[in-house]
C-alpha cells in the first residue's frame, strides 16, 4: 500500500510541477496572448473585453488553479487557436507522433544495434569506422535538410516514395479515425491500397528520424558492446571453444541489455516530444507541431495539455522499463 | 536470423515495387491547394478578419453586395438584387433576391440578412468596428438594423454617408447566415457563435465539409447554387507550412495550387512549363514604422534622410521581384484617390545631407524589431547595408512575428517593419490606420498605426474624417491626395512595396481568381481540364 501511495505522489507532484514551470513561462513570454485572438486590427474595446474575457489580469496563481481544477475534472480547455476542445486536439495529434516515433524506433533499434555490435567486434577496422561515420553524419545533419533531401530524391525525382501527409490527399476523408494511428486505421477499414498508401507515406519520415536515432542507438551499443568484450568471461568463453556468436548475441548482448534499454527508451522518449521540424516537412500533423504552433501564439492551455500528455507519456514509459528491467536483469529481481 | 531478414527485405521491396506509381494524382473534380492556413482560428463570419479565414467566407457565404473585379470602383449585386438610399442619406434599402436556399433547406430571407448583420454588431468581435463607425451598437443593432417584410432590408445609419464607402465596406460584413439552424444551436445568448465557430451554416457555391484546424479545410460544391454550379466538385486545402514543401507538391502534380511562394521559387517556377502563375496586387503594403519618441526619428529631416537611404530599384528587382510593387504613399493601388506617386529613390549624399541639418551628420545608431520571416530578414538587412553609407548603425532584432507585434503595439520600438493590408476596398480604411490620431496619450480608447508611432496630429485626424464623410467622389479623391502628400512628407512611415499575391498553377487549372483582398480570392470558375 504504502509503496503505491508513493508513486502516486511522485508521480502527481511529477505533472505538477511541470504544468506550474510551463505556465509560468508561457505568462513570462514577451507575446500578447489577446493578440492572436483578436488580431492587430481589433479595436481598442473589442481587446479590453477579449482580455477580460481571457482572464489574463487576475492573478497568475488564480489562473493557475482554475487551470487546475478544470484538468482534475478532465478538462483540458479550449484552444485559443483551433477553438476545439484542447483534448479533441491532442487526440488528433498525438497518436501521428506516437505512430512516428516508434516506427522511427523501431528502424533505430533493428539498424542501430546489429550496426553497433559490428562495429564493436570489427573494432578500427573498415566496418567500424563506416558505421561510425554514418551514425556521426546522421546525428549532426539538420533533421529539416535530411528529410527535404529525402522528399526530393525519393518522391520528386525517383518516384519511389509518395510526398508529404500521412495518405494521399485523394483518400482525404475517406479514412475514419479510430485509433488516430493511420497503419491500424487504415487496416480496420479494410481497403488494402489505402492501407499500403499509409505504409509508403510512413517511410520516408520514420526513416529519416529512425536515421536520427540509430546514430544514437549504434553509438551506445558499440561502446557498451566493447565494454563487455574487454572482460575476462569474454576470453574464458571463447578459451573454453564457445561459438563467436553465442558469446556476442546471447553473453555479451544479455549482460548490455539493461543500460541499452535505457538509452532505447531515451531515444524513444525524445521522438515522442514530437519532431517538430519533421513534421513541418512531412506535413504530418503531429504533437511537436501541435505545441510548436500553440507556444507561438501564446495558446498555453494547449500547450500545457500537450505538455501534460508528453509528460504522462514518459512516466508511463518509465514505470514499464522499470518493470522490464526486473525481467531482463535477473539481479534486480 | 538471416532467413527471417531476407523474407523481410523481399517483402518490403515488393510493397514498394507494387506501389510505385500507383499513387493517387489529384483526383478530376477536386481541386487541391497547398495553403498555410494557420490563421483561422474560427469559421464564425462575424469573427472572420485574418487571410484564409476571408478567403474561406467569401467563398463559402453569400453576401448583400462584393466588389467588381473588372471594375473596382463598381459593386455588383448578389445576395442583394437592388439597392436604394433614402432623401436624407441615412436609410439603405435593399431587396433581396428570391430562390436563394441555404444548406439546410432555408429559405433566405430578409430576416436572415438582417440577423447575420445584428450578430457582427452584438457580438462585438474584430470585424465588429466596421459596422460599428456608422452608429450601430449592441443596444440599437435590433432596431436599426430590420427586415421589413421578407424581401426588404433596411438599414439605418447615424448620418449620411458616401454610398460607396458604406457598401464597400458591407461587402466585408455581410456573410449571411441561416437564421434558424444557428439559432437552434445558441447557448446562454450567444447568437450561436459557439457553435458556428467550428461549423457552417451558409448558402454559398461551396458548403464546409470539414475543417481540421491547422490540418485541412474540405469544401464541397452547392450543387444547386443560384449564381451558377461551379465546375468543380470539391476543394481540399492542405496547411502546408514549408513552401519547398508545397513546390515539391505543386511539380508531382499532388496538388493543384501552391499559394506561399518565396521569390526564389517564383522566378524558378516562372520557368517551369507546367505550371502558371496567377498574381493580385492586394491592398497590403510593406512599411517601415519610425517611432518618434526615439530622439533622431522625432527629427524630420531624419526621416526624410531614410526615406533616401532605401534602395527601392535594387529591392523591387531582387527580393521583391514578383511579389511586390514599388509603392510609396499610404493608399494602396485601386483603391479611390490613391496616389502612385514615387519621390523618393535611393540618394545617399542627399540623405547625409539632411542628417547633417538635423544635426547628426555622423549618423547614429538604431534597432529595428523583425519577425524572423526570411523575406523580411532579408530586407532588413538590405536596409542595414544602405544605411550604413550614411553611418547609420540598425542593428536587427529578429523573433516571432507575435513578439514584434506586440512590442510594436506597446510603442516599445525605435523601428518596426512589417505589413498593413487595408480592411476594406475604401480609402478611409487605410487614411484612419496611418493618418489619424485621436488621442496620442498613453491611455488612448484608439490605438492606430499613428498612435503608435506617437505621431500627434490633431488637424491631418481632423481633416481624415471629413474625407471620409464627404459625398462627391471627386472632392474626395482630392481629399486624400492632399492627405497622402501631407504623410509622404512628414509622416513617421517609409512605405515601400504593394504586396503581389502569387499562386503557381497546375496548367490543366484554369479559373482561379485571385482579387485584391483576400476576401476577393475565388474557386467558383476554377475547372480543370
Amino acid at each position: 500500500m504504502k509503496a503505491s501511495i508513493r508513486v502516486i505522489i511522485s508521480v502527481a507532484s511529477t505533472l505538477l510541477g511541470l504544468l506550474l514551470i510551463t505556465f509560468v513561462i508561457g505568462r513570462v513570454l514577451p507575446v500578447d496572448p489577446v493578440l492572436a485572438v483578436v488580431g492587430d486590427h481589433a479595436s481598442a474595446e473589442v481587446y479590453a473585453r477579449t482580455r477580460q474575457e481571457m482572464g489574463i489580469d487576475l492573478p497568475i496563481y488564480q489562473q493557475f488553479w482554475i487551470y487546475l481544477s478544470h484538468v482534475l475534472r478532465g478538462d483540458l480547455g479550449m484552444s485559443l487557436r483551433t477553438s476545439h476542445p484542447v483534448l479533441d486536439d491532442i487526440r488528433q495529434v498525438f497518436p501521428a507522433t506516437l505512430e512516428l516515433a516508434t516506427a522511427g524506433t523501431l528502424i533505430g533499434i533493428i539498424i542501430g544495434v546489429p550496426a553497433g555490435v559490428w562495429a564493436a567486434v570489427r573494432k578500427d577496422r573498415w566496418q567500424d569506422h563506416l558505421i561510425r561515420f554514418v551514425g556521426l553524419f546522421g546525428y549532426s545533419v539538420p533533421i529539416f535538410w535530411l528529410g527535404l533531401m529525402g522528399l526530393l530524391l525519393f518522391y520528386a525525382k525517383l518516384s519511389w516514395l509518395p510526398g508529404p501527409g500521412r495518405l494521399d490527399f485523394g483518400y482525404e476523408d475517406s479514412v475514419d479515425s479510430v485509433t488516430g494511428i493511420m497503419l491500424i486505421d487504415t487496416w480496420l477499414s479494410g481497403d488494402m491500397d489505402m492501407f499500403v498508401n499509409a505504409i509508403m507515406h510512413l517511410i520516408l519520415p520514420a526513416s529519416i528520424l529512425g536515421y536520427f536515432s540509430l546514430a544514437y542507438i549504434s553509438r551506445m551499443t558499440r561502446s557498451l558492446m566493447l565494454g563487455q568484450l574487454r572482460q575476462e568471461y569474454i576470453l574464458t568463453a571463447r578459451v573454453k571453444g564457445v561459438p563467436e556468436r553465442i558469446i556476442i548475441w546471447r553473453h555479451a548482448m544479455g549482460n548490455i541489455l539493461v543500460p541499452l534499454l535505457t538509452v532505447i527508451v531515451l531515444s524513444y522518449a525524445s521522438l515522442l516530444e514530437g519532431s517538430v521540424l519533421t513534421e513541418t516537412v512531412f506535413v504530418w500533423h503531429g504533437l511537436g507541431l501541435y505545441i510548436t504552433d500553440s507556444l507561438f501564439s501564446v495558446d498555453m492551455t494547449a500547450v500545457m495539455g500537450g505538455t501534460l500528455v508528453i509528460g504522462c507519456a514518459f512516466i508511463l514509459i518509465n514505470m514499464l522499463t522499470d518493470v522490464a528491467y526486473r525481467v531482463l536483469d535477473p539481479r534486480a529481481r | 536470423m538471416k532467413p527471417l531478414l531476407k523474407t523481410t527485405v523481399a517483402a518490403l521491396m515488393l510493397t514498394i515495387a507494387a506501389s510505385a506509381g500507383a499513387f493517387a494524382a489529384t483526383p478530376k473534380d477536386t481541386l487541391v491547394m497547398a495553403y498555410v492556413i494557420d490563421d483561422i482560428i474560427s469559421l464564425d463570419p462575424a469573427e472572420i478578419y485574418a487571410f484564409s479565414d476571408s478567403e474561406y467566407q467569401a467563398n463559402t457565404y453569400d453576401h448583400l453586395l462584393v466588389l467588381d473585379l473588372k471594375n473596382p470602383s463598381q459593386l455588383l449585386n448578389k445576395a442583394a438584387e437592388s439597392w436604394s438610399v433614402s432623401q436624407d442619406g441615412k436609410t439603405f434599402t435593399f431587396k433581396i433576391r428570391s430562390g436563394i436556399k441555404f444548406q439546410s433547406g432555408n429559405d433566405l430571407t430578409a430576416e436572415d440578412a438582417a440577423f447575420s448583420l445584428q450578430r457582427y454588431v452584438i457580438l462585438d468581435k474584430s470585424p465588429a468596428f466596421i459596422l460599428d463607425q456608422f452608429g450601430l451598437s449592441k443596444d440599437n443593432a435590433k432596431e436599426k438594423i430590420r427586415a421589413k417584410d421578407a424581401s426588404t432590408l433596411e438599414i439605418e445609419l447615424d448620418k449620411a454617408y458616401a454610398p460607396s464607402f458604406f457598401l464597400n465596406c458591407l461587402t466585408y460584413t455581410s456573410s449571411i447566415v441561416d437564421k434558424k439552424l444557428v439559432m437552434s444551436h445558441e447557448q446562454n445568448g450567444d447568437l450561436g457563435n459557439g457553435w458556428l465557430k467550428t461549423n457552417y451554416a451558409g448558402s454559398g457555391p461551396f458548403f464546409l465539409k470539414e475543417w481540421k484546424p491547422n490540418e485541412s479545410l474540405s469544401l464541397v460544391t452547392n450543387q444547386h447554387y443560384w449564381g451558377g454550379v461551379p465546375k468543380i466538385k470539391r476543394v481540399l486545402i492542405k496547411n502546408v507550412t514549408e513552401s519547398a514543401t508545397q513546390q515539391l507538391l505543386l511539380q508531382k502534380g499532388d496538388v493543384d495550387i501552391i499559394r506561399n511562394m518565396t521569390g526564389d521559387q517564383l522566378t524558378t517556377l516562372q520557368k517551369d512549363s507546367n505550371v502558371k502563375i496567377v498574381s493580385a496586387a492586394k491592398a497590403t503594403l510593406w512599411y517601415l514604422a519610425l517611432n518618434t519618441k526615439n530622439q533622431y526619428l522625432a527629427k524630420p529631416e531624419v526621416r526624410q534622410a531614410l526615406k533616401y537611404l532605401i534602395d527601392y530599384d535594387g529591392l523591387t528587382n531582387t527580393l521583391f521581384k514578383g511579389v511586390g510593387k514599388p509603392h510609396q504613399t499610404i493608399l494602396p493601388d485601386g483603391q479611390l484617390g490613391a496616389s502612385d506617386a514615387l519621390p523618393y529613390t535611393l540618394n545617399v549624399d542627399k540623405a547625409k545631407d539632411l542628417l547633417k541639418q538635423a544635426g547628426v551628420p555622423d549618423g547614429f545608431s538604431i534597432t529595428m524589431d523583425t519577425t524572423n520571416k526570411t523575406q523580411t530578414m532579408e530586407l532588413a538587412q538590405a536596409i542595414q547595408s544602405t544605411w550604413a553609407k550614411a553611418g547609420i548603425k540598425l542593428e536587427i532584432k529578429p523573433a516571432d512575428n507575435k513578439e514584434t507585434l506586440t512590442k510594436y503595439r506597446a510603442r516599445q520600438h525605435d523601428i518596426y517593419v512589417g505589413q498593413w493590408g487595408s480592411d476594406y476596398q475604401d480609402p478611409h480604411s487605410n487614411a484612419e490606420g496611418f493618418a489619424t490620431n485621436k488621442d496620442n496619450s498613453d491611455n488612448a480608447k484608439t490605438k492606430p498605426l499613428a498612435w503608435r508611432n506617437s505621431w500627434d496630429i490633431p488637424d491631418l485626424t481632423t481633416e481624415v474624417y471629413a474625407a471620409r464623410d464627404e459625398m462627391d467622389s471627386t472632392k474626395r479623391a482630392a481629399m486624400y491626395q492632399d492627405i497622402q502628400q501631407k504623410v509622404l512628407d512628414n509622416g513617421p512611415y517609409i512605405v515601400m512595396f504593394q504586396q503581389i499575391e502569387t499562386a503557381a498553377v497546375g496548367k490543366n487549372v484554369d479559373g482561379f481568381i485571385l482579387g485584391p483582398t483576400f476576401d476577393l480570392n475565388f474557386y467558383h470558375d476554377v475547372v480543370k481540364h
